[in-house]
């Protein structure tokens, strides 16, 4: 038996051209594009609305989030420069980026009918929710689409005739801030995600995945794959050995410099703080990120990687810190600031989404809990903490997780009708940990003798 | 749960007794509310067995099904329980007031008011807890389908006449319950756990008698006994001195007491079927009559100590002064309740058995709605609540020390001051992060500007200051005024509108099906009828 070699970008292509076939020549109302972490959802979707465009298509596009609206109109222009391009707006101050302005094709307006006849017209669902009484688009291009709750999908649906809905399943579902379980099990449940209903009502569509994660390491694919997509597997662009990291200054034999090593190393480190019951915003734990990414930026890191030959020095724009909470986030800043680190983006998983980073640093959601709720074991909030690097991921952690993983199986009441998601939270969290603790370094904040 | 009801508990298991979470009622209670406290017979759903139901604490009507697998006992029960509802419900209907709603035209498409009748009060029902709150639900569900024999002369079991239509208003009521602040049906252990923390966890917090011992205690003695005793305390016979709130029975009871006494009552029914003249018959009449009283008399004793219990947790909640904006959310539960006497008047159909698309989407919104909108306004009605928020970083007292004019660079320059504040809060603030005050009830907007050196705060004040040049007198704060700022919003911004049901588009099955009406479930071998 002979085996072919993996051509990562022949896959790819393979995947993107069967797609945009099925968008611009297929008679189905409408195609959905699953996306694991960095594959190349953006670009397919620059590349789907061009090609749209030049075949005179008239076309919105429904994003989730006015930064991945202005984003794309920043993409799209500089891909093409002379299109037409509408950017929808809200009548907030300040509704968009304003390097929007400099773009001479973009026209901006928060009324619909300002922006009949442009080629591409771009906004979020929220605000796409508000147009009334316009002549519906041929088609329309559904970005985050999983992360799209159903009832806002109803509010635009009736603006186009044919969509391609692109997305990422592995990411946070959608939530609401009331119980809907009353909804729980009919295919129009208003609280489940967009593509949920979509392919509830319309099954015969046809669906893609894209196979190759641009993103992640190849240190990080097989783990995120296995553990998050495992049954619908993909692949990282990159070898082994095309993405390293190296530091400056060496180890000063401290807790954070031995993590950062092995994580340059094998792009995983796990820095365990002794098991305890802790606040959610845990001082230690608080500063045990803060430290790690203080030493991030003073061991002068550097990162090659394919997109150039010379290393790069690591910036703090370069690195993000996640967490659960917004709480949380909030301590992990002041705990920056007080170390004089400035520039690093510290936020949650929700808001992490979709952004890519070259470190990680995570505070795992379980650690120092006492107990595992629905909301920490969600499988989709793992995902986005460990899937937003190119090169290594740092996870601070109390130890005791597995224990309190055993402790709290998952008791989710079953609703009938309802699709089980595979892997369930608790699964991908024992994946994970597991892995993990291949490369642990204990806590230890001082230089060991 | 937040950090501040943490602490009331932890308080409350050092002391022994409850803690108030609130310093204003932040529900609406009726003057005349009517309290059901319905029973349900153990192993069969929706089988009731009994209620005691009323406006008045000294008199309620006892109804009692005393064999609650005869569907007839258990009809004539629900007939009972329609007459006890209804008048109270119908009551409420035709003292209105002129009121204005905002309604599309369909021809020219043009915003215009509508003059509409708004109820002056609506009818409210009272629950002992959230079990309650479901059995309306379940009774609503389980008999507004049901017909009767004036509209459908052929149906083999006619429903009593006015059966279905409690049915409409128990299902009305079951799902404005589900909406976030509202006061329409209410459930007792709701109400206290809404205003008290217990040294007990959220679980044994849904037991009446159990809540109520931790907030009502006597004077002296520890709420946390009197909990444990109302859990668990049992006479010599086994029986539970404070009697769970229901609907479901103590397993105790039905085995020792209401089994036998069931199994009385049919003996006595079948002696009397199998009278073969007038005297035995009178006789057996009377021995079936006896064994009727006797069911009556168990189930009284069940159901009375939760009655009780309800009307004390009525009292305690009315010693607290209503919130004000209470008033305003009892409005919408008005609108809620002439909505449904509209659509009965109008001769509707029962609610659907499940909502179509658009319908659970417009639900969905609303209650999300609520829901923000509930946490704000009991935040502003309440300095407890909103010590909450401020320790989440959501909110913050500030004292102004500095107020600098300055004007908004456009043709015309509007009022754009600058405000230095000091606070202890440490609120969650960054670049354009923005804050609002109550002025005059309704919120005014600031923006986050810096921080100063010394560690307090810019603001600058964007509305509400008029259309002059110069602010309106009194909408700028003063040095050394001290204000409430919160960082989330006060009032909630209207969602989009929803295409119509019969527009539902493609991604969502289409418009719903008008011309297939959906049959009645098959009768299986499994039914027992």
């Amino acid at each position: 038996m002979t085996s072919v070699p993996f051509d990562p970008s022949a896959e790819a292509a393979g995947a993107t051209r069967r797609i945009l076939d099925d968008t611009l020549h297929g008679d189905a109302r409408g195609v959905v594009v699953d996306s694991p972490p960095g594959a190349g959802k953006s670009t397919l979707v620059v590349r789907a609305a061009l090609e749209l465009a030049a075949a005179g298509r008239p076309l919105m596009v429904v994003a989730q989030t006015n930064a991945q609206v202005d984003d794309l109109v920043l993409r799209l222009a500089e891909k093409e420069p002379e299109l037409p391009v509408g950017r929808l707006h809200s009548n907030d101050p300040d509704p968009y980026d304003k390097a929007l302005d400099d773009l001479g094709n973009v026209r901006k307006s928060a009324r619909a009918a300002d922006l009949a006849g442009l080629d591409v017209v771009i906004s979020t669902a929220a605000k796409w929710a508000h147009v009334k009484g316009v002549e519906p688009w041929g088609h329309a291009i559904v970005d985050e689409a999983y992360q799209m709750r159903s009832d806002a999908l109803l509010a635009v649906a009736g603006l186009f005739e044919r969509a391609l809905f692109v997305g990422d399943p592995g990411q946070l579902d959608p939530f609401s801030v009331v119980g809907a379980d009353q909804w729980a099990g009919l295919s129009y449940d208003p609280s489940a995600s967009a593509v949920t209903t979509l392919l509830a009502h319309n099954p015969e569509l046809p669906q893609h995945r894209l196979p190759v994660s641009w993103r992640l390491p190849a240190s990080a694919a097989p783990l995120v794959s296995g553990a998050f997509y495992p049954y619908t597997p993909f692949r990282s662009g990159t070898g082994p050995g095309d993405r390293r990291l190296s530091f400056g200054v060496p180890s000063d034999g401290s807790g954070p410099d031995r993590v950062l090593d092995e994580a340059a190393e094998s792009g995983w480190g796990l820095l365990e703080l002794p098991a305890r019951h802790t606040p959610r915003t845990d001082p230690e734990a608080v500063r045990a990120v803060a430290l790690v990414v203080r030493r991030l930026l003073d061991r002068g890191g550097a990162a090659v990687s394919e997109r150039s030959e010379d290393p790069v020095p690591l910036t703090p724009d370069r690195i993000a810190v996640g967490t659960a909470h917004r709480d949380q986030a909030a301590a992990v800043r002041a705990a920056l600031a007080g170390l004089g680190v400035a520039g690093v983006t510290v936020d949650t998983a929700n808001r992490l989404q979709g952004r890519e980073y070259d470190v990680t640093v995570v505070l795992h959601p379980l650690s120092g809990r006492p107990d595992a709720t629905a909301f920490h074991l969600e499988t989709g909030r793992l995902c986005v903490l460990a899937s937003r690097h190119r090169h290594a991921c740092v996870v601070v952690c109390r130890a005791g997780v597995a224990d309190l993983l055993d402790e709290h199986p998952s008791t989710e009441p079953v609703q009938l009708g309802v699709t089980v998601k595979f892997p369930d939270g608790w699964e991908a969290n024992h994946a994970v940990l597991s892995h993990l603790s291949e490369h642990r370094i204990a806590w230890s904040p001082r230089v060991s003798p | 749960m937040s950090l501040i009801s943490t602490l009331a508990r932890l308080e409350a298991v050092e002391s022994g007794r409850a803690r108030p979470l609130a310093t204003v009622r932040h529900r609406h209670v009726a003057e005349r509310p009517l309290v059901l406290v319905p029973l349900t017979t153990a192993g069969e759903a929706g089988a009731p067995l009994g209620a005691l139901v009323g406006t008045d604490p000294e008199e309620p009507t006892l109804l009692v099904v005393p064999q609650p697998r005869d569907r007839d006992l258990r009809f004539a029960f629900l007939a009972d329980l329609a007459e006890a509802v209804l008048p109270y419900v119908d009551g409420f209907a035709d003292d209105v007031e002129a009121a204005e709603r905002g309604e599309t035209d369909p021809e020219t498409g043009k915003k215009v008011k509508v003059e509409v009748e708004l109820c002056a009060d609506a009818p409210q029902l009272i629950v002992p807890s959230r079990a309650g709150v479901e059995y309306v639900r379940l009774l609503g569900r389980s008999t507004r389908f049901r017909r009767t024999a004036e509209q459908d002369p052929e149906t083999p079991f006619p429903a009593p006449p006015r059966v279905p239509l409690l049915g409409r208003w128990l299902t009305h009521y079951g799902e404005r319950a589900r909406v976030p602040g509202s006061s329409l049906l209410l459930a007792a252990t709701d109400l206290l756990n809404r205003h008290w923390a217990t040294g007990q966890s959220s679980l044994e917090d849904q037991h009446l008698g159990a809540l109520l011992a931790w907030i009502d205690a006597p004077e002296g003695s520890s709420g946390a006994e009197a909990a444990l005793r109302a859990e668990l305390a049992r006479d010599r016979d086994g029986q539970l001195l404070c009697p769970p709130a229901g609907p479901a029975t103590d397993p105790a009871f039905d085995n020792r007491l209401l089994a036998p006494a069931v199994e009385r009552y049919d003996r006595a029914r079948q002696a009397l079927a199998a009278a073969e003249d007038g005297q035995a018959a009178d006789e057996r009449l009377g021995d079936l009559h006896r064994a009727e009283r006797e069911i009556r008399r168990l189930i009284l004793a069940q159901l009375r100590p939760t009655w009780h219990a309800v009307w004390r947790a009525i009292e305690l909640v009315r010693e607290l002064p209503p919130g004000a904006r209470v008033a305003d959310r009892w409005t919408r539960d008005r609108w809620s309740f002439t909505g449904h006497r509209d659509r009965v008047r109008a001769g509707e159909p029962p609610q659907p058995r499940r909502d179509d698309a658009v319908t659970a989407a417009n639900k969905l919104a609303a209650r999300e709605s609520a829901q923000t909108q509930l946490e704000a306004q009991e935040a502003l009605d309440d300095p407890l609540v909103m010590a909450g928020r401020r320790l989440t970083g959501e909110a913050f007292v500030a004292e102004v020390v500095e107020v600098t004019m300055a004007w908004s660079e456009s043709k015309r320059p509007a009022p754009r001051p600058l405000l230095t504040v000091r606070t202890d809060d440490r609120p969650h603030l960054g670049e354009g992060v923005k804050a609002y005050r109550s002025l005059e009830g309704k919120p005014q907007t600031a923006r986050f500007v810096r921080y100063e050196e010394d560690g307090s705060l810019v603001l600058r004040v964007l509305d509400r200051m008029g259309r002059g040049k110069e602010p309106a007198e009194g909408s700028v704060p003063e040095k050394g005024d001290r204000l409430v700022w919160t960082l989330f919003e006060h009032d909630q911004r209207v969602g989009p509108k929803l295409p119509d049901p019969e527009e539902t588009p493609w991604t969502h099955g289409g418009p719903p099906r008008v011309d297939a009406v959906e049959a009645p479930d098959a009768v299986t071998p499994e039914d027992l009828l």
